[in-house]
C-alpha cells in the first residue's frame, strides 16, 4: 500500500481537465502534472479554480472530461471501493481545518485510524501525540476543543489529522491564510520539514507570496481555465502574461521577492563564514 | 508486497531485532504492536540492535514503533539524546530522517478529556443542571423584557420598522405553511368525528358529535395544534438562522455597524409571527370544522345544512374567541424563545444544533403551560 515510489516520478497526472458548474465553465482542457517529492504551489486569480482543482482532483467535484491518474491509476474511472482506497492515501487540510467540532484534537487525529483500521487504543495514542507534536502543537493541545483553539493551532490541528492516515501527498487549501507573518513563516517551515522528512508530496493552493518563495519547488498559475505557466518560481515569473506580471511585479510580488534574497544572502553569508 | 513482521535473537550482550517485510500501518502493524510492546515491557536495560535491512517500506507509525521499542529497551547513559539512530543498523538512506523525526514526537498525549467517576459525574451532572435551569430561567424573563422594551421602542417610532422583513417572514413562517396546517387541522377534525361517532352512538346520543367537534376543535384544538406545529417548522428555523449568522459574527459584524440585532432580526420575525399565527389558527380552525362535518355527514347521514345549523345554535362566539385569543400569546412566546435560543448559539456546530433542540422543546412545553393557564383562566371567568 505505502510502496513509496522514486523521487520526481509523476504521482498526479491531470490530462484535459474540463469542470464546471451549470454554465459556467471552470477549467478547460487543463493539464497538470505533478511530480514525487515536489511542493507544488497553485496560485490564480479569484474565480480561476484553484479551490476546485483541489476538490476535483481529491474526487469531491466530478469533472465533465479529461482524465485524472494518482499513483498511476485513473480515479475517474474507479468504483467507489477503489476510490475509497487511494482517498486514505490523501490527506487534506482545508480552510479552516474542518476539524470536527465535537471532538478533541486528538480524537480527531485518530478518527481516521479508528475509521479505517483497527489498532490498540495504546497505539493509537501513540501515533495521535506524535502527529500533534510533528504538527508543531504542544502535548496539551490534544485534549482541547476546536472552538477553544486559535486559527493557527486550528490548521496545525488539522495538519495532524491530515497526516494521520501517512498519506503520500498532502492537499493544503491556503494554509497560510489568516495567520500572521511568523506563524505563516513557521507554517512553512513546518511543511518543508515534514516534506523532508516524511517525503511527502504537497499540493498547496496559495496566495501568499512569501510561502511561494519559501517553500514551493514548482508553481503552477492557473489563468484563462488553464494552467497558463509552470515551473520554478524564477521562470515563472518570466512569463509573459499580463496576470503573472502583475501578480509578481507588483509591490507585494517584488516586496517577497526582495526578502527572499535578503534571506538567502544572509544564509549564503553564514556558510562562507563556517568556511 | 509482504506484511510487517519482525525476528528477534538473542545475541552475547542482548538482543537483537531484524524487522521485516512493510512496516507501514496498511500492512498489519497494528497485529504486531502488542507483540512488540511485550518484548520491550519485559527486556529492560539490555543492549538492542534492530537491523533494518529486511524492510521494504516504512511510515511514520513504524518507524515512531521501532524508535519506541529502542528507547525503552536501551535506557542506557552512552545513548545520547542527539542521535536517532543510534541502535539502527542498515538505514536506508530514505528511512534515516524517518527515524530522527519519530525520536522527537514519542512522549504520548491524553485523547479523551479526563472524566471522574461515573457517580461523581451524575452528581456533577445533576447539580450543574439544576444551576443551568435557574439561570436558564433568569436569562429568558430578562431577554423577554429586552424584548418588550424594544418592541415599545420601535413601535413608538413606526418608521424604524422594517416592513421588508416582517413581510418577508409573514410569507415564510404563515403564506407557506398554510397547506400543512390546514390538512393537518382538517384530518385532525376528521379523527375526533369518527371517535366522537363510535363512543356517541352508545348512548344514542350521534347528534352531539356537533358540539364535541365545534367546542374542541373552535377553543383548543385549532390554536394548540397550529402552534405546536409552527413552533416546530418556525421556531427551530429561527433559531438555526439567527444561531448560524451568530456562528458566522454576522450578529457582531451588524452590533458594530450600528445596527441592533434585536430590531434587525428578532423583532421583524416576532411581529410577523403575532400577525400569522391567529390567521393560521383561523384557517386551521374552519379546516377542522370541514374535516368533522364531512364525517359527519358520510358517517352519521348529518347533512351540512343541519351541521351548520346546529354549530350556529350551540357554538356561541366566546368559543370561537376562546380560541383565537391565545394565538398571539403562543405566536409571541414561540419566536421569543426561538429568537432568544439562537442568540445564545456559540461556537460550534454541534451547539446550534443543540440550541435548536432545546428551542423546540421549550417553545412547545412553554405553550402547553400557557393553554393549561388559559383554561384555568376562562374557567374562572365562566366564559
Amino acid at each position: 500500500m505505502t510502496q513509496r515510489g522514486e523521487k520526481g516520478e509523476p504521482i498526479i497526472e491531470i490530462e484535459k481537465l474540463t469542470t464546471g458548474f451549470g454554465s459556467q465553465i471552470i477549467h478547460k482542457d487543463l493539464d497538470l502534472t505533478i511530480k514525487r517529492g515536489e511542493i507544488i504551489g497553485i496560485v490564480g486569480g479569484s474565480g480561476t479554480g484553484k479551490s476546485v482543482l483541489l476538490k476535483a482532483i481529491i474526487g469531491l467535484v466530478k469533472p465533465r472530461a479529461g482524465s485524472i491518474r494518482i499513483f498511476g491509476e485513473d480515479v475517474l474511472q474507479m468504483s467507489d471501493r477503489e476510490h475509497r482506497a487511494i482517498d486514505r492515501r490523501l490527506g487534506v487540510l482545508f480552510q479552516d481545518g474542518a476539524l470536527f467540532s465535537a471532538m478533541t484534537v486528538a480524537q480527531n487525529v485518530i478518527a481516521p485510524l479508528r475509521e479505517h483500521l483497527h489498532l490498540s487504543p495504546e497505539l493509537q495514542q501513540e501515533i495521535a501525540s506524535m502527529k500533534i507534536t510533528l504538527s508543531g502543537l504542544p502535548l496539551d493541545a490534544a485534549t482541547k476543543y476546536p472552538s477553544e483553539l486559535s486559527g493557527g493551532m486550528r490548521k496545525r490541528a488539522g495538519l495532524a489529522r491530515a497526516l494521520a492516515m501517512d498519506p503520500d501527498i498532502v492537499f493544503l487549501d491556503e494554509p497560510t491564510a489568516g495567520l500572521d507573518p511568523i506563524g505563516a513563516a513557521k507554517f512553512d517551515d513546518l511543511i518543508i520539514n515534514l516534506k523532508e522528512s516524511l517525503g511527502l508530496t504537497v499540493f498547496m493552493v496559495t496566495h501568499d507570496l512569501d510561502s511561494l518563495h519559501r517553500a514551493c519547488d514548482r508553481i503552477a498559475v492557473l489563468a484563462e481555465k488553464k494552467v497558463r505557466a509552470i515551473g520554478p518560481l524564477e521562470e515563472v515569473r518570466k512569463t509573459d502574461h499580463p496576470w503573472i506580471q502583475e501578480y509578481f511585479s507588483g509591490p507585494r510580488g517584488r516586496a517577497a521577492l526582495a526578502s527572499s534574497v535578503q534571506e538567502q544572502d544572509s544564509s549564503g553569508d553564514k556558510e562562507a563564514r563556517v568556511e | 508486497m509482504s506484511v510487517a513482521a519482525f525476528e528477534l535473537q538473542e545475541t552475547g550482550d542482548g538482543w537483537r531485532l531484524e524487522a521485516k517485510g512493510t512496516w507501514s500501518l496498511g500492512a498489519g502493524l497494528g497485529d504486531i504492536d502488542g507483540k512488540l510492546r511485550r518484548f520491550s515491557d519485559k527486556t529492560m536495560s539490555k543492549s538492542l540492535k534492530i537491523d533494518l535491512s529486511g524492510v521494504e517500506t516504512m511510515d511514520t507509525a513504524g518507524a515512531m514503533m521501532l524508535q519506541r521499542t529502542m528507547r525503552a529497551c536501551s535506557q542506557r547513559e552512552e545513548m545520547a539524546e542527539d542521535n536517532a539512530l543510534f541502535g539502527f543498523e542498515h538505514v536506508k538512506e530514505g528511512y534515516k530522517s524517518l527515524l530522527a523525526a519519530a525520536a522527537n514526537h514519542l512522549s504520548p498525549c491524553e485523547i479523551d478529556v479526563k472524566q471522574g467517576s461515573a457517580f461523581v459525574l451524575m452528581l456533577e451532572r445533576v447539580g450543574r443542571g439544576t444551576e443551568e435551569l435557574m439561570y436558564e430561567i433568569l436569562r429568558l424573563v430578562s431577554y423577554l423584557g429586552e424584548v418588550l422594551v424594544g418592541l415599545y421602542t420601535v413601535l413608538s417610532r413606526p418608521k424604524r420598522l422594517r416592513m421588508t422583513s416582517i413581510v418577508h417572514h409573514m410569507e415564510e413562517s404563515g403564506l407557506n405553511a398554510t397547506l400543512i396546517v390546514g390538512l393537518m387541522s382538517f384530518l385532525i377534525g376528521a379523527v375526533i368525528a369518527f371517535m366522537g361517532a363510535t363512543v356517541l352512538a352508545q348512548f344514542g346520543a350521534q347528534i352531539f358529535v356537533v358540539e364535541l367537534i365545534g367546542i374542541t376543535v373552535l377553543r383548543e384544538f385549532g390554536v394548540l395544534l397550529t402552534a405546536i406545529l409552527i413552533a416546530g417548522r418556525s421556531g427551530s428555523a429561527f433559531t438555526a438562522a439567527i444561531g448560524s449568522m451568530k456562528l458566522r459574527e454576522e450578529v457582531d459584524a451588524m452590533e458594530a455597524m450600528g445596527i441592533d440585532p434585536l430590531e434587525a432580526l428578532v423583532l421583524p420575525r416576532l411581529i410577523a409571527m403575532v400577525f400569522v399565527l391567529p390567521a393560521l389558527t383561523f384557517i386551521a380552525t374552519m379546516m377542522g370544522l370541514i374535516g368533522g362535518g364531512l364525517v359527519a355527514w358520510l358517517q352519521m347521514d348529518i347533512s351540512p345544512a343541519m351541521f351548520l345549523t346546529r354549530t350556529q345554535d350551540i357554538i356561541v362566539v366566546e368559543n370561537f374567541m376562546v380560541g383565537m385569543v391565545k394565538a398571539p400569546f403562543f405566536a409571541f412566546a414561540i419566536s421569543v424563545i426561538g429568537c432568544y435560543q439562537g442568540m445564545r448559539v456559540e461556537g460550534s456546530a454541534e451547539e446550534l444544533g443543540r440550541h435548536t433542540t432545546i428551542s423546540v422543546v421549550q417553545s412547545l412545553f412553554i405553550v402547553i403551560l400557557l393553554d393549561a393557564a388559559f383554561a384555568i383562566f376562562f374557567m374562572e371567568l365562566n366564559i
